[in-house]
């Protein structure tokens, strides 16, 4: 009985994970594989051609999604490390302050938030229309319903959860080891990339995979503040599930858009994994 | 020409704004440490013995005063400038590095030939006694064998100056006690100077050559470590270093009468405050004669302590002694509490301390 415990422990989360991840993934699978339509009903035909179709109709689209995300990934990258450093290291006592701050906007939807974005950035809103009447800007310069916008708002979406893990994982670099490096001849840039860095990738790892998935499957921000240039694959997986009701097209994108996503972390933790990681920043 | 000393501070002064209040950790430190010296800086914690030490590695720039090495002004010049190593508190080694790359990071940092780095951090393993260790990880090691790679890790670049801030306080006794013979060992075989840190006042009294006994930011005696304990300069150096009884009076004439005896204390008038060491006072049933400082009592604790007895023998004036009795011949003869006896020692053993 003894023996048996943890297993039971774990029981619950098994159960969970079986009936609300396999479960649904097992019926989308089939349905992917289905021909039919809404209104007389879907039949199991192992349709393979569903993914070919949906490939060849979609790719830009895919492909835009794996753009988008990755330059928003970057770009958290970019925002997100020096923002945790400068909390992890110069925080001093108010951190946990800082930390909230950086949590706030988690306690307004993430659609409001989007859709705010949109009102701040309409071509004639608060601030583009303000800085047109003053004749700062062309009047027919606009933000929404560009690369940038949808971009942009990935990055702001997402940054928290770029920010937090690095955070963590800084937060546990003795700063001693940093004298330690300067004490041995080494810069403050030199201390950095060779003790603080190496020991802070682990976070950037855990950052990079936990905005980079998200943001590449977000269909709000593409369709709030992009235009009909910016559509992301998650868009087009919403139209053809809810307006279309074209189920297996939709099914079939989304295990498209998962293959590669899965098989884009695996070579990034096969090439990037934390052990590697520090093998390598050791040399 | 007189020889340089490895380093040596000149009116150093370190000031922290806390609160919006000036403080003073370091209140002024003039000193001189000589090279190959094994010099301790001890004193209790807050005292400023950790801040002085970081003003040589560098890390705290003085508020006022100079710092110098082997002559050199280097006050203002970086830690990454200065031919000074530190071994760290708790070690501040390089976790996602092996002992290898722990070591040789100094050699690499100052571009020393591949196999000039090769044949130094293998030699300097062997004195620590970690070759074959290598490859390992920091936290794969015992706390004994982290503490002998930060010690390589300095060592290795053969510093002007080592500087050890309190490198032992995470051991246990045993290993603490082994370490610090150890250290000695290496000191020897180096010959480089260390500057060494510490509250344990035996660790300093073991190692040192000199100890500068640090108090609330000021150097209370500078001595080497006999005089340090047997002529404390201080009532403050008295009472950090080892068990010590203070007896307070008036003298006149060499003379400071208490309770019924007689405290010799040559040459003083006046006000004065006596030190006197356990181990360095009789007890006896009868008053001793002779010329002797002997001052009666009343025994109230006798406390058994294997190698020798501790006594604490209140005086009439309410004054509490405590005296060390070595068990050398046989501990028959010793005094039981609610005794009444005689406590003696030469006149040279105790000394007048302040004013």
């Amino acid at each position: 009985m003894r023996r048996l415990t943890p297993y039971l422990l774990a029981l619950p989360s098994w159960m969970w994970l079986s009936i609300f991840l396999v479960v649904p993934l097992a019926a989308m699978a089939s349905v992917s594989l289905q021909t039919g339509n809404a209104i007389d009903g879907f039949a199991m035909t192992f349709s393979f051609s569903n993914y070919a179709d949906a490939l060849s109709t979609y790719s830009p689209q895919l492909f835009r999604s794996l753009g988008y995300g990755a330059l928003a990934t970057v770009a958290m990258l970019l925002i997100g490390y020096p923002v945790a450093y400068w909390i992890a290291f110069k925080g001093g006592r108010r951190k946990s302050v800082y930390l909230f701050l950086l949590l706030l906007p988690f306690f307004v939807s993430f659609v409001l938030r989007t859709i705010s974005w949109g009102f701040l950035l309409s071509d004639d809103g608060i601030l583009l229309g303000t800085l047109k009447s003053w004749g700062l800007l062309p009047a027919g310069f606009h933000v929404l319903a560009t690369t940038f916008a949808v971009v942009a708002g990935l990055t702001y979406n997402w940054l928290p959860f770029m920010i937090l893990p690095i955070y963590v994982s800084l937060e546990r670099v003795d700063p001693r080891t940093v004298e330690a490096a300067q004490d041995l001849y080494a810069s403050r840039a030199a201390a950095f990339r060779r003790v603080v860095l190496p020991l802070s990738l682990p976070g950037v790892f855990a950052g990079v995979l936990m905005t980079f998935v998200p943001a590449t499957a977000d269909p709000v921000n593409a369709q709030v503040l992009g235009g009909t240039g910016n559509t992301m694959i998650g868009n087009i997986i919403q139209t053809e599930y809810l307006t279309n009701l074209d189920y297996p097209t939709a099914s079939a994108l989304s295990f498209t858009l998962m293959a590669m996503l899965l098989v884009g972390i695996f070579v990034y933790a096969k090439a990037l994994g934390t052990e590697n990681v520090l093998e390598a920043a050791a040399r | 020409m007189t020889e340089l000393n490895a380093i040596a501070l000149e009116g150093v002064v370190k000031e922290y704004l806390s609160h919006g209040e000036v403080v003073q950790a370091v209140k002024g430190i003039t000193l001189d440490i000589a090279e190959g010296e094994f010099f301790s800086l001890l004193g209790p914690s807050g005292c400023g013995k950790t801040t002085t030490m970081r003003m040589i590695a560098g890390f705290e720039e003085p508020s006022k005063g100079v710092v110098r090495l082997h002559g050199q002004d280097v006050t203002n010049v970086p830690p990454n400038k200065r031919d000074v190593n530190m071994v760290f508190q708790s070690y501040a080694l390089f976790p996602h590095m092996s002992v290898w790359d722990n070591v040789a990071f100094g050699l690499k940092q100052r571009k020393t030939p591949q196999a000039e780095i090769k044949q130094r951090v293998g030699e300097m393993l062997e004195i620590v006694d970690l070759a074959g260790r290598e490859k390992r990880r920091p936290r794969e090691m015992s706390g004994g064998q982290q503490q002998r790679v930060a010690l390589a890790r300095a060592l290795v670049n053969r510093p002007r100056a080592l500087l050890l801030d309190e490198p032992l306080g995470a051991l246990d006794l045993k290993l603490r006690q082994a370490m610090q013979i150890e250290l000695k060992r290496i000191q020897r075989e180096v010959g480089i100077t260390f500057v060494y840190v510490t509250h344990d006042q035996s660790e300093a009294l073991t190692m040192s050559d000199r100890i500068a006994v640090m108090n609330d930011g000021l150097v209370e005696q500078l001595a080497g470590p006999r005089e340090i304990y047997e002529r404390p300069a201080t009532a403050f150096v008295a009472g950090f270093i080892g068990t010590s009884n203070l007896l307070a009076g008036t003298a006149s004439g060499g003379t400071l009468e208490l309770g019924g005896g007689k405290v010799l204390v040559p040459d003083r008038d006046g006000p004065v405050t006596v030190t006197v060491r356990p181990e360095k006072i009789t007890i006896s049933t009868d008053k001793p004669g002779g010329d002797v400082s002997a001052v009666p009592g009343t025994v109230a604790e006798v406390v058994y302590l294997g190698t020798y007895n501790s006594y604490a023998v209140s005086l009439a004036d309410g004054a509490e002694v405590t005296v060390f009795q070595q068990n050398a011949h046989d501990s028959t003869t010793t005094a039981e509490r609610g005794d009444s006896v005689w406590l003696s020692w030469q006149a040279r053993h105790s000394y007048a301390i302040g004013s």
